[in-house]
């Protein structure tokens, strides 16, 4: 009985950690609709901060949570820095579009932590006064658990009082649910938007020092954390503070029995759940209808057809392409595959997001089926490439169908957040078993065939598959199943009541997304002689849906010039020391100049040059 | 602003030129070697492994070069991506021209390049990637390896384990490949050499995402006698600081793989634990004359003592000075040649040599107990445990690796 009780606190102490985290997310992304992707960061930078401080003044019960309090306050002065400089200006940029900025601001932070603090692993003290263990019930519980167990709850608290009971947070929660009435009521927006980001920065930054008594301070902190706490977010709904509390306790406490049965679990656990959850509650166990949204937006300009001229612009462009392996060297050929691949993969997804106002967070599950698909093809089953490049996106194409079916009965940011639930399966289950999928030692030796094994030959396979299938989902678009995938995305309730089958369409263009992410991964595949559980991670789904936001999700052009400025800027900056912040700095850059993407900044470019006249697209 | 984007402008205008420029004529005096590794994604670990082979190159172009060249070493982080890291790879071969390719830290980039080489038919040498299959169940003919391996290591430790006469066991790992093979490693190493042994429990915490009090819950649960770690890194200081909390570490002998190596036991600090057995690295209590003239020289130049990481990056270009040496050129097939028993007569670590028969150096590592010293944390009690003493012979490896 005493190691279950045991066993329950350590589960309680971990979820008020994870509840600090998670309900500054919730509360920012609840007023300002920022998915915020530097939150992990805040977390990082209030760890490494308390280190800092805590460390001026050793063996100090008041210099210990002074030290912890004045972190958080750093961080928070660090979010009103963020947010006044970079978020205030794109507040109305397309949905998500700040997604964008804020992994811009995750890798400039990376590379300053790593500047300031070094990357040595740092231990910070154990809390002074609380620095042991008693015993409950025979068995030894640390005091600081104990300390947590409380320090949870008793935020949660604080912040009930300040929504009910202050007129700040009165406004807040009126923003939460409709920030336009707010906004038309005579509120200062800009004041209320700056007030709940530093809030939720400098909850973060708690979350951060307030871990220090328990783990050590690494560079990982960051990525290891954000991943968790969206999920507990989602499961509590977004928004919803008391729901990420009980989020935070449901996730922690089945962690630590799970692991009792199944060791091996922890990899995929909250990801089971928040899978679980949705498909049960689709906005969550607190969440409110629409809660997954962000601000109405303007309705998009129709697609047009390209003028005549336009036409044979990207004619001559793609000749170009096709005739470069000719004039340029052998790598060029090489990294043009991998933009091919990226674009493919970034085309795929915005047909899912731009057309069918879809977002996904997990697309790189279909990408890395494809790619094992392929794979263990022409592993196992001995197929030679042309055969198992057509199993590739068979695979990617079960797959999607069958977590489509799921994902497209929620929306917004549930469905997205489902979609990263399909993906970490997915990769839980690739990762795990190692007698079929070689586990993280990946599947090798998948080289093309000899007659396109040389660099030029196999630029021609790429240049096949990759741009016939952007030029296929592009006549898809334009075709009346796109028609209808866009009239769904403008306005569901109108597409039903002239008789679309909304859902079965939507189906059915998730699949199809899914289906070119795999054709991509294939290519891919074959390319890099080896697959890795990666393929189907959280890096390779953000790299993408970056991709697409920072090319412009309002054009059909915007995921190619996307796909092709990321690579392109990657390949490159990764040659610099400090390249994440240089990385950052380029992205702030471009979503400050072109805050409806590259493809709405060339447009406006070129109008202004007097290249295009108003009216075309 | 203005200037800004015209810089980002003028940048971009750039990029496309920047795969197209053929590779620049290489002046006959200097031998290009390509270098891959995760600069960014552990910096803890790759920022001293840089140092060493930064310093080995220097020491050796100041005393003249290999065969009367330059050694010039172009250095790129491959991401944490093995996809990233293959694409450099092509492009250090095919545009920047290098010879050969070294480096690697996380196992599944190893296995990539190493992949690579075998399709390229270029020569890699895999600095520090520890997986077994690297040099035996994928192993190749292209692909040798540097440091100690997993198994190596975990041997030297069940040698060690054995002598404690401990009959029930627990372990932990993190969850993925290193960790599953070094505790499959351990187990069978043990159980060889006692034969009644008992495995109690296992904890397979994510990989940096240890949920530390639970995992030394569910450990003390099974009330072993003794406990085998693999967890390194954060995971390593929140085990110990939960461990010791609740009291996992009384009375139980710990053994744990690479805790030793000052990169994992420094952070540690003052709550470093006392009395583990770990493998590692003792860095300035080596005294070997060779040791000694290492460590001052690195000491000089980077103003901080050596990690394990630097003396791997040290030794890597030692054994490509000594294949360019006895190879007498860079063509791939003569250093393929070369390699095969190569000997390397004389390093910080002592002399090692590369086996013919699988590829994998005899480069050993450091067995010792944990203590503190001063109140920092140190290896003691320790001796070199040389790497061929822990490695099944060559016609038994042989069979380990893939019919070439």
């Amino acid at each position: 009985m005493g190691f279950y009780v045991a066993q329950l606190l350590t589960g309680l102490a971990n979820a008020s950690s994870l509840f600090l985290i998670a309900c500054g997310l919730s509360i920012i992304f609840g007023v300002t609709r920022i998915v915020n992707f530097a939150h992990g960061s805040f977390y990082m930078v209030g760890a490494y901060l308390a280190y800092s401080i805590v460390a001026l003044f050793p063996d100090s019960i008041l210099g210990f949570w002074g030290g912890v309090i004045a972190a958080a306050l750093i961080v928070g002065l660090l979010g009103l820095i963020v947010e006044m400089t970079i978020l205030r200006r794109i507040y109305h940029a397309p949905e998500l579009f700040q997604l964008v900025a804020t992994f811009g601001v995750l890798l400039i932070i990376q590379d300053m932590t790593l500047a300031i603090w070094g990357a040595a692993d740092k231990l910070g003290p154990r809390a002074p006064g609380l620095d042991s263990a008693v015993r409950i019930m025979g068995e030894p519980i640390p005091e600081y658990d104990l300390a947590l167990i409380l320090i949870g709850p008793a935020v949660l608290a604080g912040i009930w009082l300040v929504f009910h009971r202050t007129r700040w947070g009165v406004l807040v929660r009126a923003a939460t649910q409709d920030r336009e009435m707010v906004g038309a009521l005579g509120v200062n927006q800009a004041w209320l938007f700056s007030a709940a980001f530093v809030l939720g920065a400098a909850l973060a930054g708690l979350g951060g020092a307030i871990q220090i008594p328990r783990e050590a301070v690494s560079l990982q902190m960051d990525l290891s954390v954000i991943g968790d706490a969206f999920v507990v977010v989602v499961i509590g709904g977004m928004g919803s503070v008391s729901g990420a509390f009980v989020a935070a306790v449901l996730i922690s406490v089945l962690n630590a029995f799970a692991i009792l049965v199944f060791p091996q679990i922890s990899i995929v656990l909250p990801f089971v759940v928040m899978a679980v959850v949705l498909i049960v509650r689709p906005y969550g166990l607190f969440g409110k209808e629409g809660s997954g949204h962000g601000a109405p937006t303007e309705p998009e300009q129709p697609l047009r057809l390209l003028s005549s001229r336009a036409t044979l612009v990207l004619m001559a462009l793609v000749f170009a392409l096709a005739a470069s392996p000719v004039v340029v060297s052998d790598f060029a050929s090489i990294l043009l595959v991998d933009v091919m691949v990226a674009t493919l993969f970034a085309v795929s997804l915005h047909f899912m997001m731009g057309l069918g106002g879809m977002v996904s967070f997990g697309h790189a599950a279909y990408f890395g089926v494809g790619a094992y698909g392929a794979a263990m093809a022409s592993n196992y089953l001995g197929l030679p490439m042309m055969p198992a490049m057509i199993v590739g996106p068979l695979a990617a194409a079960a797959a999607a169908l069958f977590f489509g079916w799921f994902c497209v009965r929620l929306s917004g940011v549930y469905l997205a957040m489902l979609t990263l639930a399909a993906a970490q399966i997915l990769w839980g289950v690739t990762f795990q078993s190692q007698a079929y999928t070689g586990g993280d030692d990946g599947i090798l030796g998948i080289w093309p065939a000899a007659w396109a094994s040389s660099d030029q030959a196999y630029f021609y396979v790429a240049f096949v598959l990759c741009i016939g299938g952007i030029w296929f989902l592009r006549r898809v678009a334009h075709s009346p199943f796109g028609y209808g995938l866009r009239g769904i995305r403008d306005s569901d309730v109108r597409a039903e009541a002239i008789g679309m089958d909304v859902k079965f369409h939507q189906w059915m263009g998730f699949a199809l997304a899914g289906t070119m992410a795999g054709v991509a991964g294939v290519v891919f595949a074959f390319s890099k002689g080896s697959v890795f559980p990666d393929v189907l991670g959280i890096a390779q789904s953000v790299d993408g849906l970056i991709m697409v936001l920072l090319g412009g999700i309002h054009a059909l052009a915007g995921p190619i010039l996307g796909a092709g400025v990321f690579v392109l800027i990657e390949d490159w900056v990764s040659r610099l020391d400090y390249w994440r912040f240089i990385f950052g700095m380029i992205i702030l850059g471009v979503v400050l100049l072109a805050p409806d993407g590259v493809a709405g900044g060339v447009d406006r470019l070129l109008r202004a040059l007097g290249l295009r006249r108003e009216g075309q697209a | 602003m203005n200037e800004m984007r015209r810089k980002i402008m003028g940048a971009l205008a750039a990029l496309p030129m920047l795969g197209m420029i053929p590779g620049a004529a290489q002046a006959q005096e200097t031998i290009l070697i390509g270098e891959i590794n995760s600069y960014t994604a552990l910096p803890a670990f790759t920022e001293p492994y840089k140092k060493g082979w930064t310093l080995a190159l220097e020491e050796i172009n100041a005393a003249g070069g290999v065969n009367g060249a330059m050694l010039e070493i172009i250095s790129r982080d491959d991401t944490g991506n093995p996809a990233n890291a293959i694409r450099i790879a092509e492009e250090m071969i095919s545009r920047d021209g290098a010879v050969m390719l070294f480096g690697g830290f996380l196992s599944n980039i190893g296995l990539a390049l190493a992949d690579f080489a075998k399709q390229k038919q270029v020569f890699f040498l895999a600095s520090e990637p520890l997986s077994d299959a690297l040099v035996w169940s994928k192993g190749n003919r292209y692909t040798y390896r540097l440091r100690p391996s997993t198994h190596m290591q975990a041997a030297m430790l069940a040698e060690q384990a054995a002598k404690l006469d401990k009959k029930k066991w627990a372990t932990v790992a993190p969850n993925y490949a290193y960790g599953k093979d070094a505790v499959a490693a351990f187990k069978s190493e043990l159980t060889k050499l006692q034969p009644d042994v008992e495995w109690v429990a296992e904890q397979w915490p994510p990989l940096f995402k240890i949920d530390a009090g639970s995992t030394v819950r569910a450990l003390e649960q099974a009330k072993p006698d003794a406990i085998y770690n693999v967890t390194f890194g954060g995971d390593l200081a929140k085990f110990v600081r939960q461990g010791s909390l609740r009291f996992l570490f009384e009375d139980r002998v710990v053994t744990s793989l690479l805790s030793g190596e000052p990169e994992y036991l420094d952070p540690l600090g003052a709550e470093a634990p006392e009395g583990w057995i770990v493998t590692g690295y003792p860095g300035m209590d080596i005294d070997t004359p060779e040791h000694e003239a290492f460590g001052t020289a690195y000491i000089e130049r980077w103003g901080e003592a050596p990690k394990t990481g630097s003396i791997v990056g040290y030794n890597s270009v030692l054994s490509i000075k000594a294949a360019l040496e006895k190879a007498g050129s860079t063509d791939t097939e003569a250093l393929l040649a070369a390699m095969e028993g190569l000997e390397v007569p004389s390093s910080p670590t002592g002399p090692f040599f590369y086996r013919a028969a699988d590829h994998q150096s005899t480069m050993g590592a450091y067995v010792g107990t944990t203590a503190l010293v001063d109140g920092k944390p140190r290896m003691v009690d320790w001796f070199y445990a040389d790497g061929a003493n822990y490695l099944p012979s060559e016609e038994e490896a042989a069979k380990l690796r893939p019919a070439e």
